[in-house]
């Protein structure tokens, strides 16, 4: 059976995507693909919302799960998508080709994300990946200026070691479980002792080098050096496009990944649970501490995004230290990937609107922001207020979440580093603030801003405020969804 | 009880603060008498309720609990008991009587003023809070006002002491929130009424508690502060404008204490009493080393910030000698030390922008030129040295008749006394400063120098009025203080 009704958010998104390729062949007037492109997602975005409750179930032979944990994901991914083509629009507009291709490469990478939430199989995993990826390389290299191709080529060579090291690590998992179904291998190794697993050190090593091809994708120590570059050189919208729809991604394919392939049993979930603690202590201190000396706004939210990425390591290491029947470690990281999209897309759309007239994304050059762009700096302040994990904004909630998870499961050691790093990054978040509403203004010109960017930062701005102050109906969400389904 | 009275006093500052940044074309005296506006009814509810407060039991009154994130069990919880209304009351106080100091502020009044409202609602929320994630939530917000508020309207090196402050409290909230985490996962539970009622007993075997104590205790300390972790005080409040250190010196200190009492004694009650003798041990070096450092200083407003190091040593003995009267005594010591050292940065920021000069060696003979502020001046400078009338007085000799006799800390005896002997340097330092500043030869430079005005008059009688009513009665205060101190000789076994 085909249960094609189920994969509609999918199919209307690609169809999206072709109609608009098409359309920018034959209208002059290319407002008319931003307005496309946003109907098409608020319609996948119905269809997925309409299936949302229901009880799992898996088509396409076990391929793809359509379960509450994918139907979340897809949403956030939805929802990022929209808010990134508000934000482009703008910046877009300036090009004189391709505005086509822009919004359909989005919406291709959204596709694939999606696709990546869902797939429980690891061809479709890595297919899936390749998708999303693929149109990423091609969106950080759109300026065409040199920094632009050097980001792109970059994050290409660099993504295509590892996708190599990904499908090594899935080969060996393969070859050591014979399946490639999620739900099969996760039977083929709980039908092992033991013994039986320590003397085939294949499988460790699969997993192992699973961690490291998605890892890239999360830029989680020590495969992040690609970041700093690629966002200071992509196409700010695509930066930030990058820094939460693709991590949040990674994060989905990993929860599925670990907790259904290897989440049993519990001494193989320590291992990856301990892996991802140590990944986790190393990424947020190395993020943040780098992030402290730089004067580019993009590449220190690089940093920055590490450092995130290591907070969201902490409930990877959640879910491996605690019994699979608990969700705290998934729903807490779902909560937390959802509350950072909404922070980091409002810092950047803020950093976009700031750049569209200073044309500059040095730090030094937003001074007297505070002045020149009250509300921009305040949405800005805010943002970065929720990135240090402060109230009342959403990051707060989200790290106590978070972490509360980890004091449970006896990781006080790993809160301990984590909220001292929390008060580390205070420092560089509050030196962009400082410069903001202390510096003297390089002109009394004001800034201007465009409605579809005054649109997506207010969105922004308002998530991140209502999951701050009252996260519990996102929370209760983030519950339902963290009960993936079971093959 | 219908009308919710705690949530209509913490959050009316922040109405205030959104109406005053976001209207635009407001004038700069409309967004004064805003402010004002804002804070005094806070300030007329905090009173009524003290009014209406029953002083019969030691229940926790004026409750309001609604279910907040159920996912985590955490409750949209307030309330007050003896311990935390006079505080509440001194914030808003203190709330209203900064709108007035900061009457001359022209620098962007309207960014101002809207950070000051922020403040005072913070630093409400956590007096009220009995929900552990709400009164962190309150803590952590009161940090962001606070930097800008030091960073931009605040004098000398005053990014360098913003930030500073802002790292140490950070740090403090760090180990609070790790404290929290465990105590959360220790009980499953988030009301501190629940938690202090016993919901310990199966912390013993998870974790050890003494971890959690002292976790929590660190955050307090660098608030409160206590010596070593004092170091970001002077900077901060040396650099802060007047109605900011009035603020900082005021209330926020409070926070720590209230901490300490409400969290680290209330729900550990025999750690703190094993630990006891270390804290009392800290709590006098932390009065006599401020007293000497406060000796030695020549800048006005420096003096005054290291005077509190001094003064919160107090209440940090008051606390861990963790007798019933200590405990009132502590309770009273931060109200007293709110309004008394609230009154010297007032009078201090008055002689600084009449005279320009905050310099102790350059000051001098101002008796001539602005009297009433000399004798204002000397009114607080004598209420910190705990002159009896005041409300110092009466608070220090609480403290240092109930830590006398407190059994718990073998020797505390000598600890007291050793307190005792930082009333003599306080002394020193402040009838020294009150010389320097306006008594000697006139000096030819602040000819023409102005005395107080109708307004600061105003605010002055008002903190004067409070010091005296509370030195001369304070049973007003004390009635209420102590029923919430029952409840936690209970959990003494004292």
């Amino acid at each position: 059976m085909l249960n094609l009704e189920l994969f509609t958010p999918e199919l209307t998104l690609a169809a999206t995507a072709i109609v608009v390729i098409l359309l920018d062949l034959v209208i002059p007037r290319k407002g008319w693909l931003v307005v496309v492109s946003l109907a098409g997602v608020v319609v996948a975005a119905g269809f997925t919302i309409a299936m949302w409750g229901g009880s799992s179930q898996a088509i396409f032979n076990n391929m793809l799960a359509v379960d509450n944990f994918a139907l979340f994901f897809k949403l956030l991914f939805l929802a990022i998508a929209a808010l990134v083509i508000l934000a482009s629009v703008d910046y877009v507009s300036k090009f004189s080709r391709f505005q086509g291709e822009y919004y359909a490469l989005v919406l291709l990478s959204a596709l694939g994300m999606m696709l990546m939430a869902a797939t429980a199989e690891l061809i479709s995993i890595y297919i899936a990946l390749e998708l999303a990826s693929i149109s990423l390389y091609v969106l950080v290299g759109f300026l065409k200026d040199p920094k632009s191709t050097e980001a792109s080529l970059k994050y290409l060579l660099l993504g295509a070691v590892a996708s190599a090291v990904l499908l090594f690590g899935m080969a060996l998992v393969f070859g050591f479980t014979g399946q490639t179904q999620l739900g099969e291998i996760a039977q083929a190794i709980q039908g092992l002792s033991l013994s039986g697993v320590l003397d085939s050190p294949g499988l460790i090593l699969g997993m192992v080098l699973m961690v490291a091809g998605f890892g890239f994708k999360i830029a989680a120590i020590p495969f992040h050096m690609w970041v700093p570059d690629v966002y200071e050189g992509a196409p700010t919208p695509i930066t930030a496009y990058l820094s939460v729809a693709s991590k949040a991604a990674g994060f989905a394919i990993i929860l599925r990944v670990f907790y259904s392939a290897f989440g049993l049993p519990s001494w193989l979930s320590l291992d990856w649970g301990f892996i991802f603690a140590v990944l986790a202590a190393i990424g947020m201190t190395l993020g943040n501490v780098i992030a402290i000396p730089q004067t580019n706004i993009k590449r220190m939210l690089g940093y920055s995004s590490i450092a995130q990425a290591g907070y969201l390591m902490v409930g990877l290491a959640v879910v491996g230290f605690s019994p699979a029947a608990e969700v705290v470690g998934r729903s807490s990281l779902l909560f937390f990937l959802a509350s950072y999209a909404l922070t980091n897309l409002g810092a950047f759309t803020a950093i976009i609107a700031i750049s569209n007239k200073v044309d500059s994304d040095l730090i030094q050059d937003y001074s007297g922001m505070g002045r020149r762009a009250p509300l921009l700096a305040l949405a800005l302040t805010l943002c970065l207020i929720s990135l240090i994990g402060m109230p009342p904004a959403a990051g707060f909630m989200a790290k106590f979440y978070i972490f509360s998870g980890a004091v449970q499961h006896g990781l006080l050691w790993l809160v301990v580093i984590a909220v001292i790093n929390s008060v580390i990054s205070a420092y560089y978040y509050l030196r962009v603030v400082k410069v903001m509403w202390l510096g003297e203004p390089a002109s009394e010109e004001k800034v201007p801003s465009s409605g579809a960017l005054r649109l997506a930062l207010s969105l922004s701005c308002l998530g991140v405020l209502l999951l701050g102050v009252i996260p519990g109906y996102i929370m209760k969400l983030a519950e339902m969804a963290a009960k993936m389904f079971a093959f | 009880m219908d009308f919710n009275y705690l949530t209509t006093i913490i959050f009316l500052p922040v109405v205030g603060a959104i109406l005053i940044a976001f209207i635009p074309g407001l004038s700069g005296r409309l967004i004064k008498r805003l402010a004002a506006l804002f804070t005094f009814v806070p300030l007329a509810l905090s009173i009524y309720l003290f009014a209406i407060f029953d002083r019969s039991g030691s229940a926790i009154q004026f409750e309001e609990k609604f279910s907040w994130i159920p996912a985590i069990n955490a409750h949209y919880h307030l309330g007050v008991d003896g311990l935390s209304l006079p505080l509440v009351i001194l914030m808003a106080l203190l709330g209203f009587l900064v709108v007035l100091i900061s009457w001359k502020i022209d620098l962007r009044p309207r960014e101002y003023f809207a950070w000051l409202l922020l403040l005072e609602t913070s630093i409400l929320g956590v007096f009220c809070s009995l929900d552990l994630l709400l009164f962190f939530l309150f803590w952590e917000i009161e940090v962001i006002p606070m930097y800008f508020l030091i960073s931009i309207w605040g004098t000398g090196r005053k990014e360098y002491s913003a930030i500073k402050y802002v790292v140490y409290t950070l740090f403090g909230s760090a180990m609070m929130l790790a404290g929290i985490l465990s105590l959360y996962f220790a009980t499953g539970s988030l009301s501190m009424v629940d938690i202090a009622q016993g919901g310990l007993v199966m912390v013993q075997s998870v974790m050890p508690v003494t971890a959690i104590f002292f976790l929590l205790l660190i955050g307090f300390a660098v608030k409160l502060p206590v010596f070593p972790l004092h170091t970001w005080l002077p900077d901060a409040h040396t650099d802060a404008p007047t109605a900011v250190s009035v603020v900082l010196a005021g209330a926020l200190l409070k926070m720590g204490g209230y901490g300490m009492i409400r969290l680290c004694v209330t729900i550990f009650p025999q750690v703190a009493q094993q630990y006891a003798p270390l804290l009392v041990a800290f709590a006098v070096v932390s009065v006599l080393y401020g007293a000497a450092v406060t000796l030695r200083q020549a800048d006005l407003k420096r003096l005054i910030a290291y005077s509190s190091i001094s003064h919160m040593g107090y209440v940090l003995l008051g606390i861990f000698a963790l007798g019933q009267v200590s405990l009132v005594g502590a309770s009273l010591q931060m109200f007293s030390h709110g309004i008394i050292t609230g009154l010297l940065f007032a009078m201090a920021g008055l002689v600084m922008h009449n005279a320009g000069e905050r310099d102790l060696r350059k000051l001098g003979g101002l008796v001539r030129q602005m009297p009433i502020i000399a004798v204002i001046f000397s009114v607080a400078g004598l209420g910190a040295l705990g002159l009896p009338t005041t409300s110092g007085f009466a608070a220090e000799f609480l403290v240092f008749v109930g830590s006398f006799s407190s059994t718990v800390v073998s020797g505390i005896q000598v600890y007291t006394i050793l307190g005792v002997l930082g009333i003599v340097i306080t002394a020193g330092y402040i009838l020294w400063m009150l010389q320097r500043v306006f008594y000697g030869p006139a000096l030819e430079k602040f000819n023409g120098v102005k005395d107080a005005d109708i307004l600061e008059r105003v605010y002055m009688f008002v903190f004067v009025a409070v010091i005296m009513l509370v030195g001369i009665y304070p049973a007003i205060l004390t009635d209420v203080i102590k029923t919430g101190i029952m409840p936690i000789m209970g959990l003494l076994g004292g």
